[in-house]
């Protein structure tokens, strides 16, 4: 199987979820546009949210469900595009639109 | 119109065919296999303008399959072969039993004879088919409408045993309902209006079920089916004759029992005392009807037209009270689909008879040529 | 030939700058004014729990026919023939009307049902060990004859629920528990393109094959579903739609590689697409550019906040 990164930009080459998150102080606004619930008992922790994100706003927790999976946690920036929704087999998220988008100050 | 109120001259296929239509069986697939292709032409002709479908299915196993579907909505339906088509479907006839689908199954037997595999079934694991095997078309129009009854009244497949001669003999025959007793309405039949409800059912072999509603498990489906079948053994049927003072009973069923009870008839006249047991159910088989017959007499004989399968039933039921003997034998045709030399009167009395006066039974012509031979690896 | 790739992920340049440890509260729904875009769960399925694994595709494809059976307002007219393999799990959780029917044998029982009920939206749901190896006779006589009924295969190219074995999908190369070194031309033989075979019967009306490898992929499964139903309730003949899932489990992978193999192996042979629209063959030129047009615009309507109806 050739590079991921040459074919399929997103899909991560192992299990990795994510890009790393940069260390320098910054502050930013980032507008979130939807949000979703996420069934955290339900999950299987098979990863295919985190790449199908497009705003890349999920990422795999370090705490297991009682299942003994990881699971996705949102981060700012949904825009309730419900793509994790679509390609989750366990039926974990439902989606929701803000009336009003929500702009959230991050700090990392 | 099906109905056919005055008597009039058609071949058994033709009338079994519109026996089922009257019965009110409204879908009907099969492939075509002789002896059996004429019912499947019949129904062709026949269930359209009865508001029902024939597909000539592109297999036997395909036959099947949509005849399952149909029953599955509702629907009386059923399906057919010979006894080779039918062992193509035997999958599919014991997931049909555990699913509790009303099939009926028409087998036109050729000259190897299916006693086996209509009762002891070519499927697997625990189940049984009601059987019934008509001596003649007039009877075999009154089967078919009893086994679409017995199907729905038990919810199990019903097989109509017939043959090369049941199919093609042209009799006189007037094909008039018969009333049956009142059966409930089919709530588990399929038509989408519970889809949605959270009540949406299933017609499944398994063991399981939808979702919040109980499941019996696979040994819990298999205990409760297999707990049907003492039941469904009251619908054993027989006829018997000639038995008050009878020495020697002759066991017989279907075409090759009329020939029997004739030939008793004639013998009877000479003064031989020899009476007859007809199981018109093969299963279940009326063994009550022969140990009762066998109490009194000094020899039970099986006349069959093939190496002996219903023997096996005779000895049960006979149980040893006295020896049974087979005094049938392979018959057919040259084609393998007909009847051939052993069904004709005076070769079923001089078999009966030698029986009766202890003698060997003749030989037929020819069969001696073709007797295997014991190699000496094999002594 | 497929399109491959994630819909409408940004540059990792784009996103690191918003990384942030700050973790949101997804427990609960939102308690600023908001309108639910997707239930968690389809209407017609009892429960969400099932027995199929991690990464598993076909939950994605189940979700998808029958949230469209209830766009079209057709539920109670929804009758499934379900075969056997893992799928057959969700026999117990759609709540429509339902046969169960063996293996390979579910087209011949959606005939037998159709012609009974010839109102009803009768589909099937078969594998493709259970529709192309034990049942391709029974699936090609009823496309030929244009039963009006709508076949769903879930093809990922393995038996999965007996462990992971070579059907008549599997593509050469593909590493099966019955072809460990990959499967073998000479050995093996080649494998059967179902959709395609289909696609050439004149009873079938509507033959299409989608996938469920990313987002956008499993939108326009979505809508071949929709096309399919509207086909047969309009009684145009057969409709067919073959699915492309993942299975990590048969294929011996992380859950996470799932899409990519399949693109990469099943992808490149079952070419995704509409084979067969309004009784006229594509080209594989056809599929190819709209493969490609497909893949771009689901990657702008994702990356725009995915209004239903894009």
């Amino acid at each position: 199987m050739s590079e991921p990164s040459d074919r399929e930009p997103g899909i991560p080459a192992s299990n990795e979820t994510g890009p790393e998150r940069p260390r320098r102080a910054e502050s930013t606004e980032v507008t979130s546009r939807g949000t979703v619930t996420i069934d955290v008992e339900h999950c299987k922790g098979c990863d295919l949210c985190i790449p199908a994100c497009p705003p890349r706003v999920l990422t795999m927790s370090n705490a297991v469900n009682h299942m003994g999976y990881r699971y996705p946690e949102l981060h700012p920036g949904c825009t309730g595009c419900a793509a994790c929704l679509y390609v989750c087999p366990d039926f974990v998220f439902e989606v929701f639109r803000f009336d009003k988008p929500m702009v959230s100050a991050v700090t990392s | 119109m099906t109905t056919v109120a005055h008597r009039t001259l058609m071949e058994g296929s033709e009338a079994l065919a519109r026996a089922a239509i009257v019965a009110g069986c409204r879908f009907f697939a099969g492939y075509p296999m002789t002896p059996f292709t004429e019912l499947l032409e019949h129904f062709a002709k026949l269930l359209p303008s009865a508001g029902g479908v024939c597909i000539n299915a592109e297999s036997e196993l395909e036959a099947v399959g949509m005849a399952w579907g149909a029953l599955a909505t509702g629907a009386r339906a059923a399906t057919g072969s010979t006894g080779q088509g039918l062992s193509l479907m035997q999958e599919s006839f014991s997931e049909i039993t555990l699913a509790e689908l009303p099939l009926v199954i028409f087998n036109m037997a050729r000259g190897q004879q299916d006693y086996f595999q209509a009762t002891r079934g070519g499927g697997h694991g625990d189940y049984r088919h009601i059987v019934l095997a008509p001596q003649d078309v007039r009877e075999g129009v009154e089967h078919v409408q009893l086994a679409f009854h017995l199907a729905d009244k038990w919810r199990n497949p019903v097989l109509i045993y017939g043959d090369y001669l049941l199919a093609h003999t042209q009799e006189a025959i007037a094909v008039e309902p018969l009333e049956f007793p009142e059966l409930p309405a089919k709530e588990w039949a399929l038509d989408g209006a519970l889809s949605g409800s959270g009540a949406s059912r299933s017609v499944t072999p398994l063991g399981v079920s939808k979702v919040g509603q109980p499941a019996m498990g696979q040994e819990g489906k298999a205990q409760y089916l297999a707990s049907k079948i003492p039941l469904m053994e009251r619908e054993a049927r027989v006829e018997a004759g000639h038995l008050d003072d009878a020495e020697t009973v002759i066991v017989s069923f279907g075409s090759p029992a009329k020939f029997v009870k004739y030939a008793i008839g004639l013998l009877r006249a000479a003064g031989y005392r020899i009476g007859y047991v007809r199981p018109i159910t093969l299963w279940p088989f009326p063994y009550d009807a022969l140990a009762a017959a066998a109490a009194n007499a000094r020899r039970v004989g099986s006349f069959e037209l093939c190496a002996g399968q219903m023997i096996d039933d005779v000895r049960i039921g006979v149980a040893g009270r006295a020896p049974v003997t087979f005094i049938g034998g392979v018959s057919t045709d040259h084609s393998g689909f007909g009847v051939g030399r052993l069904l004709d009167v005076e070769a079923v009395a001089e078999r009966i008879l030698a029986l009766h006066e202890d003698r060997e039974l003749p030989i037929v012509p020819g069969y001696e040529s073709f007797s295997y031979q014991l190699q000496e690896h094999q002594a | 030939m497929s399109e491959r790739g994630e819909a409408g992920i940004p540059p990792r340049e784009e996103t690191m700058s918003k990384r942030t440890t700050g973790v949101l509260d997804t427990s609960s729904p939102p308690s600023v004014p908001a309108r639910k875009v997707e239930a968690a769960v389809p209407d017609l399925l009892l429960t969400q729990e099932h027995q199929m694994c991690p990464g598993c595709g076909e939950p994605l494809a189940v979700r998808q026919f029958l949230e469209t059976i209830d766009e079209l307002d057709v539920a109670t007219r929804a009758i499934a023939v379900v075969g056997i393999g893992c799928y057959t799990a969700f026999s117990g959780s759609m709540d429509v009307d339902l046969v169960q029917a063996l293996h390979g044998r579910a087209p011949s029982v959606a005939t037998g049902v159709k012609r009974m009920r010839p109102d009803a939206l009768v589909f099937t749901l078969q594998g493709d060990g259970d529709m192309v190896n034990e049942g391709l006779q029974e699936v090609i006589h009823t496309a030929a004859r244009g039963e009006k009924v709508t076949c769903i295969l879930l093809n990922n190219g393995v038996f999965g629920e007996t462990g992971g074995h070579m059907t008549a999908t599997s593509v050469i190369g593909q590493r099966t528990k019955n072809s460990l070194d990959g499967r073998d031309a000479e050995y093996h033989g080649y494998p059967v393109l179902i959709g395609d075979l289909i696609a050439q019967l004149q009873g079938a009306a509507y033959v299409a094959r989608g996938s469920v490898h990313n987002a956008g992929a499993v939108a326009r499964t979505r809508k071949m579903f929709k096309r399919a139903f509207e086909s047969q309730l309009r009684h145009d003949g057969f409709t067919f739609v073959e699915v492309l899932t993942m299975c990590p489990t048969g294929w011996f992978i992380p859950t996470a590689d799932g899409p990519g193999y399949m693109t990469e192996t099943l992808g490149e042979v079952h070419i995704m697409g509409e084979l067969k629209v309004d009784g006229r063959i594509r080209t594989t030129q056809e599929l190819h550019d709209e493969n490609v047009a497909k893949q771009r615009e689901h990657e702008a309507h994702f990356a725009a906040g995915g209004e239903r109806g894009g």
